[in-house]
């Protein structure tokens, strides 16, 4: 078993989703900004 | 020492504690998902790679578009090998162990693959990222699928569809950021691929390894707070059927047929939506609209794995494949019509709907099988499952290639020559929608007993 007692902190959340959400943001963003020629 | 760094990597080390939330998981599973999902941007390497000695362009002795093109095929072939013959072992042996192989897998296939390029030795780069990259997408992604639908028993469709909507957006980061590292490298002299896998292998495995260190496992009689039950229901089963004992009922090759079609239908549209929709609308879409086209249902791929599965959470697993089949017959139908009508924003929302219906496919069917086999072997079941993906990467696009060949060779005009091809998916929503229908519940002599023993013993 891990040994850890203390209970997940909001910022470890934070972290752990930053960490995977804001390179996915920064490709979506983009990506949409490619797909806005379709419309020009 | 080695057997402390099993100890680390055994499922029984991954047991939470109390107090972990179980919001840790997903982006766990996003790590790997993320960097996995890159297979579908393998193609910006295609032209560099095919000018590494002529530089400014092809030479004699440069690799040729054809052969390069092998690379993906032959990784996309070791994901299904991959997930079909590891699903046990990735099932009994915990999501950590499998997270780190796969990580050490897609790390070196891309190393292996740096080597290939700077002593230009393409088998090299088919060893690299085709089999082993291909072994590392096939346990990547089944290793995260049974852990998070054991956290969100709740919401099982949400909880894998954030996972599989990382595997579609993986391009999305992928893309820009092998195109900018190649900028980097490249010189008048020199095409910087060799560089760029070296330098996408160590930051994978870096992310990835950061998955596989948060991850955790509930602990057996876990249950989420306030978390009540479904009623008894005869489409979601408390039962658990062993792995190779769901092969032999009708439900798993039912629910095959159902995929293989769904992804059938995406995935030849998805690899020729540039060519189909300037040639459908001449004139009217240009090959840079053709680009903001791709990216577009590329978004809404991405985000039709996370809307369709949470979706399924309320409608329930067949219902929603109901809709994927009665939806895409419409769709599918229509599309002729918008063509003949001139109507490219028509054109376009149905073809978006349909790729996101493609994405949903992906992430709902974890669900389902957790719905007829239980959740004990859920992950090396869709193992088994994915084969219907390979499946469909040879019919989808051989539908729609070789029909639009053959009605452009005997004179159909280029804006009508996909429209058979369009009744011929409607047709195989059909299909869909007949073999979901037969979907019942599993019979009771397939489920495991309570001691865990299988079934069938003779099958384990």
């Amino acid at each position: 078993m891990e040994h850890e007692q203390k209970p997940t902190t909001t910022l470890q959340l934070v972290l752990a989703w930053g960490f995977v959400g804001i390179p996915l943001l920064l490709g979506v963003s983009q990506t949409l900004l490619n797909a806005l020629q379709l419309f020009q | 020492m080695a057997t402390q760094a099993e100890n680390w990597f055994s499922r029984s080390r991954t047991v939470a504690r109390p107090g972990y939330s179980r919001w840790m998981v997903p982006p766990a599973a996003l790590c790997v998902h993320l960097c996995i999902g890159q297979a579908y941007a393998y193609s910006v390497f295609n032209l560099p790679m095919t000018k590494l000695i002529g530089i400014t362009e092809s030479a004699p002795g440069d690799w040729k578009l054809t052969e390069l093109g092998w690379i993906f095929s032959i990784a996309i072939f070791f994901l299904g090998v991959a997930s079909a013959v590891f699903g046990r072992w990735v099932e009994e042996g915990g999501p950590r162990k499998a997270m780190f192989t796969a990580a050490c897998c897609w790390a070196g296939g891309f190393l292996i693959s740096a080597v290939g390029v700077a002593t230009h030795s393409l088998w090299l780069i088919y060893l690299g990222y085709g089999v082993l990259g291909g072994i590392a997408l096939g346990i990547g992604y089944i290793s995260p699928v049974s852990t998070l639908i054991k956290w969100f028993p709740d919401r099982p469709g949400m909880a894998t569809g954030m996972a599989i909507m990382g595997f579609g957006g993986g391009a999305f980061i992928a893309s820009p950021l092998s195109v900018w590292l190649m900028r980097q490298f490249t010189t008048e002299t020199h095409i910087g691929v060799m560089e760029t896998f070296v330098v996408l292998g160590v930051v994978y495995f870096i992310f990835m390894i950061v998955g596989s260190i948060i991850v955790r496992v509930p602990p057996d009689d876990w249950k989420p707070e306030g978390y009540v039950a479904p009623k008894a229901n005869k489409l979601i089963s408390s039962n658990n059927v062993y792995v190779y004992d769901a092969l032999k009922t009708p439900q798993f090759w039912l629910i095959w047929v159902v995929l293989c079609v769904n992804t059938t239908a995406g995935i030849g549209v998805l690899g020729q939506a540039s060519a189909m929709s300037q040639e459908m609308f001449p004139g009217h879409i240009t090959p840079v609209a053709a680009a903001g086209l791709v990216g577009l249902m590329s978004l809404f791929n991405m985000g039709g794995r996370f809307a369709w599965a949470t979706t399924s959470d309320y409608l329930g697993r067949r219902n929603t494949y109901f809709v994927f089949m009665t939806l895409g017959f419409i769709l599918y139908c229509l599309v002729p019509l918008t063509g003949a009508a001139g109507s490219v924003a028509g054109f376009a929302i149905c073809f978006c709907i349909i790729i996101s219906m493609y994405g949903g496919g992906f992430s709902t069917v974890p669900a389902y099988l957790r719905d007829m086999f239980g959740t004990r072997y859920v992950g090396a079941i869709h193992g088994l499952l994915l084969t219907a993906w390979s499946a469909a990467g040879i019919f989808g696009p051989v539908l729609v290639n070789y029909i639009r060949e053959y009605n452009v060779t005997h004179n159909v005009a280029k804006a009508d020559a996909y429209n058979t091809t369009m009744y011929i998916m409607a047709g195989l929503f059909v299909l869909g929608f007949v073999c979901n229908f037969f979907v019942k519940a599993v019979n009771e002599r397939y489920h495991m007993r309570v001691d865990g023993a299988v079934a069938s013993p003779a099958a384990a």
